[in-house]
């Protein structure tokens, strides 16, 4: 589903990503680890489509398109979902609208008519009860004055509706107390199919107890400097990242 | 002849037209000496520091324009708020055009200034509301000085006004350039409620410059709620006076939405004679091209208890350029005043550009002033966030503009004005709808 080839990307003139190869199957969920500063982030938003990020060498493939080319929203309408580590505040457009406005955007983009309101009504209500969110959370503002697991949460909740092919969740359980983690966690592995794919990225082994990954990928400098299963993460977990500098001879 | 002395010699013609023995032409008179010796503000006045007229005032204008009202109700009904029942008093060329309006003298005053000011049995009143807020500055003075033509709405004691009343000035550009000059008096009595939206508009390119005066008065416990729609052609420059006096408990709000026209200035002024009064203006701006928009507030608190609410919003593109000079004068006696003021603006061009000046004079201890001014562009990480959402990029901006313009458009109270703000700004950003927030 996703081929990343030897991609490098830059900032601002400061290379980030060193040469990234990784490949993500249908049915699959990988992980992504590492410390701070080593591009996991980086990686995320380059794979979203943002601009402000230079893809300097190599190429993304999605279902076989390569999708370098493509802005984010195309990328959105083919699939691709970002849950935000810090999800933006935005005054004044509440959650649901928001959500109508990016499903019905998507399904325009793909030619179809607007989700007829029952049908969106619908779906808003099942997809927040099993996310455990308040009806009422949905009338405010997005964002706005959302506490760190309420943000996490309504990341959630938005992949819940719009139903990507490829999730990458950056450092969602970042901010969540235990019974939020184990909400959101529960929320994506309903979420999860043979047809789709999910990308976590995070620090620490704890949301992987949840969310149990088949692949397992340490990024260090730009570069994945190994890459393992499950166990790998608990030997992280364990030990911290040091053996792998030493073995990886960094 | 420049436009000044134009004016000033055709006031000798329009004495020809008007009763120069009543009362209403001392005033005029009056007021053409204060015009003559003013003149045209221009840039060295610290209230007219950023808006040039120069460019404006070259045109040789038709000051009486001729008026032939072939227009019809199907070729100017879009600026009309058509899906709603109102009152409308309408004009073209300065001149009341029977055929588009609907006006009332049934439990309610809803007609012309011109009879106002000539009719014996409005005497009293015209003698003690008539330019009695209006500025004595050289614009207000030049409008009152040929004040005869507009609208004159007088609503009773506890008359709650089902209809909202619409004011229309039309210009057909039947001549080369056009001036209008119209008058509204509107007097809201105790316990009274009304809902007015006011617009200009040209069907022409050729040139019109609107010097507009309206005075308000919102007496006793009065609700005004009243709407400026200003979207008017790239030829157009829109000059509003516009001065509120409020009584005690009284409540009135002005929204300005300023999407078009080449130049335009919006002087606003509240005065509080009473306590317990609340005083609110509201405005979005969205501008383009060469475009120019002024807003000009004074709130005058001069007894205590009351409240005032400012919250203008600009979004400026192109060569745009807007202003925004908020005064909020609190007088000694105006103990407990709440007064807060908010200007916030987004510039989406480098060539675009916003002066604002907040302007607080405060001789009160005892009050809660705030003002606040933001210049800003539009958010990068908003953008990648709605994007990454599948949402296009032109829709993104539309979305975030839209919901940085909520505060004002969520209190518009009719529905139908606040679908009609909703199609322009979604028009004006290239996007098939507008966002229902």
């Amino acid at each position: 589903m996703l081929k990343i080839n030897d991609l490098h990307a830059s900032v601002e003139g400061k290379a980030i990503l060193k040469g990234i190869n990784l490949e993500v199957n249908a049915g699959e969920v990988h992980a992504i680890m590492g410390p701070n500063g080593s591009g996991k982030s980086t990686l995320a938003s380059v794979i979203a489509g943002k601009e402000e990020y230079d893809v300097t060498q190599g190429s993304i493939f999605l279902d076989e398109e390569d999708i370098d080319e493509l802005a984010a929203e195309e990328r959105a309408h083919k699939g691709i979902f970002l849950s935000f580590q810090y999800p933006v505040e935005i005054p004044g457009v509440s959650v649901t609208n928001f959500i109508r406005t990016a499903i019905n955007e998507t399904r325009k983009a793909k030619g179809l008519e607007d989700m007829p309101g029952k049908d969106m009504l619908k779906m808003i209500r099942e997809k927040s009860e099993m996310l455990e969110i308040d009806r009422k959370f949905l009338s405010r503002s997005l964002n706005e004055g959302f506490s760190g697991g309420e943000k996490k949460r309504n990341e959630i909740f938005q992949m819940a509706m719009l139903e990507p092919k490829l999730a990458i969740l950056d450092e969602t359980d970042s901010g969540l107390d235990i019974d939020a983690l184990r909400i959101v966690a529960n929320g994506v592995n309903k979420l999860k199919s043979k047809d789709n794919a999910v990308i976590v990225i995070t620090h620490y082994q704890r949301l992987l107890d949840y969310i149990v990954p088949d692949f397992v990928h340490v990024l260090h400098d730009g570069k994945i400097v190994k890459s393992g299963t499950k166990e790998l993460a608990h030997k992280l977990e364990a030990q911290g990242y040091d053996w792998i500098k030493e073995e990886v001879g960094v | 002849m420049n436009l000044k002395e134009k004016l000033v010699s055709s006031f000798m013609a329009f004495e020809d037209t008007v009763d120069v023995h009543s009362s209403v032409h001392d005033i005029r008179t009056e007021a053409i000496k204060t015009f003559e010796a003013e003149g045209f503000p221009t840039k060295r006045q610290e209230e007219w520091k950023y808006t040039s007229l120069n460019s404006i005032l070259k045109h040789d204008y038709s000051v009486f324009p001729k008026h032939e009202n072939d227009l019809e109700f199907k070729d100017v009904k879009k600026y009309f708020i058509h899906d709603i029942d109102a009152y409308k008093i309408i004009f073209i060329d300065g001149k009341y055009a029977s055929h588009l309006s609907q006006t009332t003298h049934d439990g309610l005053d809803v007609c012309l200034m011109s009879s106002a000011l000539t009719k014996p049995k409005y005497k009293m009143i015209i003698d003690n509301y008539f330019n009695k807020i209006a500025g004595k500055d050289s614009l207000s003075s030049l409008n009152t000085a040929f004040s005869y033509e507009g609208a004159y709405i007088n609503i009773p004691k506890n008359k709650v006004v089902e209809k909202p009343i619409q004011i229309i000035h039309f210009s057909t550009g039947n001549e080369a350039a056009t001036m209008l000059q119209p008058r509204n008096l509107i007097i809201v009595n105790e316990n009274a409620h009304v809902q007015i939206i006011e617009r200009h508009q040209s069907l022409t390119d050729n040139p019109v410059l609107t010097n507009s005066v309206t005075e308000i008065f919102a007496n006793k416990r009065a609700i005004v709620d009243y709407y400026k729609i200003q979207n008017d052609r790239q030829s157009a420059t829109l000059i509003d006076n516009t001065f509120v006096n409020q009584k005690q408990e009284s409540l009135a709000k002005v929204h300005t939405f300023s999407f078009g026209g080449k130049l335009t200035r919006n002087n606003l002024n509240f005065y509080q004679n009473g306590e317990r009064i609340d005083s609110t203006m509201k405005g979005v701006t969205i501008i383009g091209d060469k475009q120019h928009v002024d807003h000009n507030t004074l709130v005058h608190h001069i007894e205590p208890n009351c409240e005032s609410h400012q919250d203008y919003k600009g979004i400026y593109s192109d060569n745009s350029t807007g202003v925004f000079n908020g005064k909020v004068l609190v007088e000694k006696l105006a103990q407990k005043t709440n007064a807060f003021q908010a200007n916030n603006n987004i510039l989406l061009s480098d060539k675009a550009s916003i002066n604002t000046k907040p302007q607080l004079e405060i001789f009160a201890d005892d009050v809660k002033c705030s003002h606040g001014c933001t210049i800003g562009q539009l958010d990068e990480s908003a953008m990648f966030y709605l994007r990454s959402r599948g949402i296009p990029e032109k829709e993104a901006k539309a979305l975030l503009m839209f919901a940085f313009s909520n505060t004002v458009l969520e209190s518009v109270k009719i529905p139908e004005i606040k679908q009609r703000i909703t199609k322009i700004i979604a028009d004006k950003l290239g996007v098939s709808t507008g966002f229902d927030l």
